[in-house]
């Protein structure tokens, strides 16, 4: 076998099946968005955009994302700073960590369900410090905002692991002869983290924040465990409008507008933490 | 040393412990504690009242399985698919590689739901519609490009003299890979193939746009939420955690391959 056409022999199988379940689908997703009648237009848009859950599905996982992946990101980065200073308990600390990694979204949704539910720990808890009587529903559409927490607090406990991990590799990249240079000259912990770390981590951030984003804008299975429909966000109405109303030309307007807004925000990340070349040296 | 960074690290500890202590609490608890008021925090009864209550549901042990074939047959198409290409990443540097990886990290900027509905209304008309190889098929387009990224990363820890040695030795590039450098790719494929496994087991969205009676066991959950009672849910819940515990402890060597290093 000539060796020349061997890795392309070795990758086709990956390209076709990418280009058949991934490629095809999206292009796809387009066309049924778009598709009216017998030609095309903007008809499955409008009745999205007139549907009575759309504005604030729409405004739920916009806020939620931006809620999430902030805090994500600042409990992961601390996390991360304070794993070398643990000495030998590091990797245990790491392993546990890193546990919610392998926990799906239902599941999340469910452990804190448990948690969060009217005869739940947290109201249990509220009960034995004397803040709280009776059992009360936060789950519940009156309490839109102990919902919203509720998803923040599942999600959060269930991606913070996949940042912590992007950014705890992403520090080990750096050359620690770099800190130690700056704590020569004197920089203070905060200057070093300032200065150093922090641009330094730049690439690793980027990828952490746009996959997070991405994801955070797909959320569904959390939001559905917790409240049902109680706090619509664009991913359930996708699934609501293709299982249970039937319809999926509506459906892929839904997921057409998640790919947009996925997209914008990956440019975003892209452009705003462009990490520059000299940064490699 | 100084206490406060443990102190820290313990509380980030018990935010992640202490949510699955207590969902493993409510699935080991009988009926009414699950339901009583206030709850205590402390094992009363233990009892496999609710775990039983919960297998004994229709259709929850058929759902497992569906769920089983379905992981196995994503863990087989994402290896079989992505460690050639992964080795041809790692070994040849051929015009056109850029291109490939960059199309298998661009892969992470799709959401599913855009894959989920076209692919439902494809598999209608082909007929893989409510099968476990229809819902595999999409399964294995989440999980191909980091089976290929990752298998990329451990081939090229392995290093090349190995092979090139097997070569003067009278070995072929078949025999060579097959007798060097697989047994010491092997672990590290296998937690590959455990991280398919895990991202098949929990995907939900796909499934259930994808199924109608043959659903896996998240997309059947998922339906029955609205009616179900809590020990059912909570049973359910921690019956999904339980695999994801036994995953991260199989490839905690491999963390940082899987997750850090794939994303570049």
């Amino acid at each position: 076998m000539n060796t020349r056409y061997l890795p392309y022999l070795l990758i086709l199988p990956s390209v076709l099946f990418l280009l058949l379940f991934f490629g095809w689908p999206v292009l796809s997703a387009f066309l049924l968005a778009f598709r009216e009648g017998e030609g095309w237009g903007l008809g499955q848009f409008r009745r999205m955009a007139q549907d009575l859950y759309f504005q604030d599905a729409l405004r739920n996982t916009l806020l939620l994302t931006a809620v999430i992946v902030p805090l994500q990101v600042a409990l992961a980065l601390g996390m991360a700073l304070l794993l070398p200073r643990l000495g030998g308990g590091r990797d245990l600390f790491l392993y546990f960590w890193t546990i919610p990694l392998g926990i799906s979204d239902l599941a999340a949704g469910i452990v804190w369900l448990a948690i969060f539910t009217e005869r739940g720990y947290l109201n249990s808890l509220l009960h034995a410090l004397g803040l709280l009587d009776t059992p009360t529903g936060w789950l519940t559409y009156e309490h839109p905002t102990a919902l919203f927490l509720s998803v923040v607090a599942a999600e959060v406990w269930r991606a913070t692991p996949l940042v912590l991990l992007i950014l705890v590799a992403g520090l080990q990249l750096i050359p620690k002869e770099l800190i130690e240079a700056a704590e020569v000259f004197g920089a203070t912990p905060w200057v070093r983290f300032w200065r150093i770390t922090l641009p330094l981590l730049k690439p690793s951030l980027q990828v952490a924040l746009i996959l997070r984003t991405v994801l955070a804008f797909e959320v569904f299975a959390v939001v559905v465990a917790l409240g049902g429909r109680n706090l619509p966000v664009l991913a359930g109405e996708a699934y609501f409008w293709y299982a249970d109303y039937q319809n999926p030309g509506v459906a892929a307007a839904y997921a057409v507008l998640i790919l947009g807004i996925s997209l914008a925000a990956t440019f975003l990340y892209l452009k705003a933490l462009r990490v520059r070349e000299e940064v490699y040296g | 040393m100084r206490v406060w960074p443990w102190l820290l690290a313990l509380a980030f500890t018990l935010w992640v412990l202490l949510p699955i202590y207590l969902i493993a609490l409510s699935a080991f608890s009988p009926r009414e504690a699950v339901y009583a008021w206030p709850k205590a925090f402390l094992p009363g009864s233990l009892s496999l009242e609710t775990l039983r209550f919960f297998f004994g549901v229709e259709g929850v042990w058929r759902a497992t399985a569906t769920s089983l074939v379905v992981a196995g047959l994503t863990v087989a198409f994402s290896l079989l698919l992505g460690a050639p290409a992964g080795y041809a990443l790692a070994r040849f540097p051929f015009p056109g590689r850029d291109a490939f990886r960059v199309l298998l990290i661009l892969t992470r900027a799709f959401p599913i739901v855009v894959l989920a509905l076209p692919l439902a209304v494809l598999f209608l008309r082909v007929g893989l519609y409510d099968t476990p190889l229809g819902v595999a098929l999409v399964h294995t387009a989440l999980t191909l490009p980091f089976a290929v990224l990752v298998s990329a990363s451990l081939f090229l820890s392995i290093p090349k003299e190995l092979e090139e040695a097997a070569w003067t030795l009278g070995c072929t590039r078949t025999q060579a890979f097959v007798k060097v450098v697989l047994p010491l790719a092997l672990p590290g494929l296998a937690a590959t193939a455990i991280f398919a496994f895990i991202t098949s087991w929990n995907e939900v969205f796909a499934a259930s746009v994808l199924t109608l009676q043959n659903k896996t066991l998240t997309a059947y959950l998922l339906t029955l939420l609205d009616e179900s009672p809590l020990p059912f849910k909570f049973a359910g819940g921690f019956f999904l955690v339980v695999p994801a515990l036994v995953f991260l402890f199989l490839v905690r060597r491999y963390l940082f391959t899987l997750w850090g290093i794939s994303h570049r």
